[in-house]
């Protein structure tokens, strides 16, 4: 096998490393800086150059080595490479080839070109690892201009009813994809702290987002009127988010799709916007690869494994500790390392 | 359809109650009669006959989605309704329509004429010509239920708005068993008409629980009545027939029979509001709730159970009295035109007078309230002397006053995903007592946590699966809850051999081990207590 399925992570026994581990390991090849792709205590890390910033902002002083788009590496007995997944910017999915077999871990991935993120590039393999967070047929995402546009009028009619344009959002990724894409003619934009910090390391990478304030604690809201707040997901409910008063609220996530998780968000609005691909996205991706073995972690894996084996692919779940998309947290959660 | 799936939109957009109503009226004062009518019966929990088989349904989505039917059955558990499950598989319409909501209703109406392949024809179509939201609301006007989060009372404030008719009017006129194939906009809404349907029942009056006894004021000024634990209901005698309602204005007449006797000895146009229990004729008190349970769901009764459990209307208030609405009278003098009007019925008429426990004093009442449980009532009922019977649940001059609940803590051992509003989330537990080493389930309970609770604990499920049984998971038995209930019986059917009426989680008890759950002995010593 070129990859296992070990209690650490995703292993390559020939070149002695680990993909996207959750355990403590010495070597860690990583596809993007999502918590719980990126974690603590690792003694040395192999990541995008583009995926790099984040990961030394969240995890601070680390042994990071970084590596471009195609870039072929040596590691033992396997060439390594990183491929743009279209997840966030930076992220990728990892080739492994070891003896002329070729697998890839993929992460989390999407075909929509977000405006942002290096967009997804399907990478021929015999083995292809993939999500399924979305995957089930109920998940079918609109075309991101259509999102916009819907996120747009919204913001438009808060701002001339005399409310707040609130909206939850991912700190990385999400928050950014939509700053990137929103009409900042409409109005000022306010963010998060969480989303700010993301958003100055991005910004210093090259990544052209609008301006945006930070909101802290000093601030009046008052002198933003009729502002775009972008806020993590967990600060839509407490007193960070009270003290604007008269607002609407808003979730942009894959989940919105289904009504009773609209409802109970008790959001005003939901917009279905995900960062992961959706049913057909997972199908085309698959396809695209050529793959004929097929491993599925994280999301509907039993269902969507039982429908790639219907279409004769030799699919198989593989559980690990990745979260996919989460309402509840300002980005998937890591459980502590045990 | 589109300005009825508009209507829709703004409703589900929205938490707040004024925007709500705001959109229902101007939807009342656009809207033609008949998709006002329609829309109002809709509302009110009515709806066209289903004409097609939801089992048909799911196979038609599957094949027009072109995926295998097992993989349709397992989204519909992960997004928790029916209607939506199609709306979301399916493929993008190709065509449009621009017909009325009353139009729509008529096709889904007539479908159940037709033969499988025309329906099956009909349906397809009418998918392929709709966009996503007004498919949503197709498939509901097939399969019923649509629920938008919209009270009756919310409703009747927005068409009170729209019409200009007094809310409590409208709310009167909404009553009884019409539908829009019977009857008008014109009929039903605007015109004066008491007597268009003799069985109407009046709008009950509902109590919160008591805050605070402080605020009540002095108790003279008020009336207590002990609270019973049955089906609230109303008894309307009117042009030599009667008709009884539920609570949740389902006519069920037919199902207690023991009522057939009354037009002989009470006038026409007597309303009795009341609670409906099952009686122990030898002990003249009523029977336990369970008794009464086998009895709700049937619409015809058999003669062991007639025998077993007759009921009877214990009578609380009178709402008309020889044909006059009397709602706006005072209490007081309801309660004596009441007492006279069943005064003189025979001991084996099945009405009994819920009399006023007398009490001079606040403690003097709270010691009797202390009671409840041994008298087999739930508390008691505070009313106060003058007040006039008003619709709906009111604040202010009615109040119930229950005892407190029981309690006990149990550890979750089995959780199961909810639907509609609650899919995805563990929101169904079963929760059991130890038994030496043994943890016994002893009641599921679905209901006390916070929505944060919720998905906290779901995010702790998904980590703490033992094994899945279908769509039960069995977890790591880890945390205790307190479990609140009102009552507590004998129940053989129940491995711990007892069931508990309303059970609920009322605290997750982070604080205590499982070690300090309480055991089917202490569950037992309540039964002991208080079955």
């Amino acid at each position: 096998m070129v990859l296992e399925f070990r209690p650490q992570g995703i292993y390559c026994p020939a070149g002695d490393f680990y993909i996207d581990p959750w355990r403590p390991v010495a070597r860690a090849l990583i596809t993007h800086g999502h918590a719980d792709h990126s974690r603590w205590g690792m003694d040395s890390y192999l990541a995008t150059e583009a995926a790099a910033p984040v990961m030394r902002h969240r995890l601070g002083d680390i042994n990071l080595d970084t590596i471009r788009y195609g870039e072929t590496r040596q590691i033992g007995g396997a060439q390594v490479s990183f491929h743009p997944a279209g997840h966030v910017p930076g992220s990728a999915q990892i080739r492994v080839e070891v003896g002329g077999e070729v697998w890839v871990a993929s992460g989390d991935y999407k075909l929509v070109d977000d405006g942002l993120s290096e967009p997804f590039d399907p990478v021929p393999c015999h083995a292809f690892i993939t999500e399924s967070t979305f995957g089930l047929p109920v998940f079918k995402w609109d075309r991101q201009a259509d999102v916009i546009d819907a996120i747009n009028a919204w913001w438009q009619a808060s701002r001339d009813a005399g409310r707040y344009a609130m909206l939850g959002a991912y700190a990385l990724g999400k928050a950014q994809r939509i700053l990137a894409n929103v009409d900042s003619s409409i109005g000022p934009i306010l963010t998060h702290g969480a989303i700010e910090n993301t958003n100055a390391v991005l910004r210093a990478q090259g990544l052209k987002l609008p301006d945006t304030v930070r909101v802290s604690a000093e601030m009046n809201v008052k002198d933003y009127p009729g502002a775009l707040v972008i806020a993590t997901p967990p600060a839509m409910n407490g007193p960070w988010a009270r003290k604007f008063g008269n607002r609407s609220t808003a979730f942009a996530s894959g989940w919105m799709a289904m009504r009773g998780v609209r409802r109970r968000r008790a959001a005003d609005r939901g917009f279905v916007m995900s960062d992961h691909a959706d049913w057909e996205g997972l199908n085309t991706a698959i396809k695209a690869t050529g793959a004929e073995r097929i491993f599925v972690t994280h999301g509907y894996t039993a269902q969507f494994t039982r429908w790639l084996t219907d279409q004769g692919y030799d699919a198989a779940v593989v559980e690990t500790e990745f979260e996919g998309e989460s309402l509840d947290s300002a980005e998937p959660e890591a459980e502590p390392a045990a | 359809m589109k300005h009825f799936a508009d209507l829709f939109n703004a409703l589900d957009q929205t938490t707040k109650t004024n925007a709500k109503v705001a959109a229902l009226a101007g939807y009342f004062r656009a809207a033609s009669d008949t998709d006002k009518l329609w829309t109002i019966a809709l509302l009110s929990g009515r709806r066209p006959k289903r004409g097609v088989t939801t089992t048909l349904l799911r196979e038609w989505a599957a094949e027009r989605a072109d995926i295998p039917l097992w993989l349709f059955e397992e989204c519909y558990p992960v997004v928790g309704d029916l209607s939506e499950t199609i709306a979301l598989v399916l493929p993008p319409a190709a065509g449009s329509s621009a017909r009325s909501l009353t139009e729509w209703i008529e096709i889904v109406r007539d479908l159940g004429k037709h033969d499988v392949p025309d329906k099956k024809q009909i349906v397809l179509t009418a998918w392929d010509s709709l966009p996503p939201i007004e498919r949503f609301l197709f498939n509901k006007l097939i399969t019923g239920g649509l629920r938008i989060g919209v009270s009756q009372k919310l409703m009747t404030r927005a068409l009170a708005q729209a019409t200009e008719i007094e809310e409590a009017t409208l709310a009167h006129r909404l009553m009884g068993d019409w539908t829009p194939d019977k009857t008008t906009f014109d009929d039903l809404i605007l015109s004066e008409n008491p007597e268009a349907d003799a069985s109407k029942p009046y709008p009950f009056y509902l109590a919160y629980q008591l805050d605070k006894l402080d605020a009540l004021g002095p108790a003279a000024d008020w009336r207590a009545e002990w609270k019973w634990d049955g089906i609230r209901g109303q008894l309307v005698l009117r042009r030599g027939a009667h008709h009884l309602w539920s609570r949740g204005e389902e006519l069920i007449t037919d199902r207690f029979p023991e009522f057939a006797m009354l037009p002989d000895f009470l006038p026409d146009g007597t309303v009795i509001d009341g609670e409906l229990l099952a009686w122990d004729h030898t002990n003249d008190q009523p029977q336990s709730f369970n008794a009464l349970q086998p009895r709700i769901g049937r619409k015809t009764v058999p003669k062991k159970l007639l025998t077993e459990a007759p009921a009877v209307l214990y009578a609380y208030d009178l709402l008309e009295h020889q044909g006059r609405d009397i709602r706006d009278l005072g209490y007081d003098a309801r309660r004596k035109l009441l007492s006279e009007s069943i005064a003189g019925l025979p001991a084996s008429a099945p009405i009994r007078l819920s009399a006023n426990e007398p009490f001079s004093s606040w403690p003097e009442l709270a010691a009797k309230r202390d009671t409840s449980r041994d008298r087999l009532a739930e508390g008691v009922m505070l009313k106060r002397a003058t007040s006039p019977y008003l619709s709906g649940r009111k604040k202010g001059d009615w109040w119930k006053w229950k005892v407190d609940p029981l309690m006990i803590d149990a550890v979750m051992i089995y959780a199961q995903a909810g639907s509609g509003r609650r899919a995805n989330l563990f929101t169904d537990f079963t929760f059991a007592v130890w038994k030496g080493n043994e943890l016994v389930p002893f009641t599921k309970a679905y209901s006390g946590l916070t929505d944060a609770e919720f998905r906290k604990i779901t995010a702790w499920v998904r980590k703490n699966t033992l094994e899945r049984y279908g769509p039960v998971r069995q977890v790591t038995p880890e945390h205790v809850f307190e479990i609140a209930f009102e009552g507590i019986q004998k129940s053989p059917r129940h491995k711990s051999g007892v069931a508990l009426r309303f059970p609920r989680m009322s605290r997750w008890r982070h604080d205590k081990p499982i070690s300090d759950a309480n055991t089917l002995d202490d569950l037992l010593q309540m039964l002991e207590t208080y079955g």
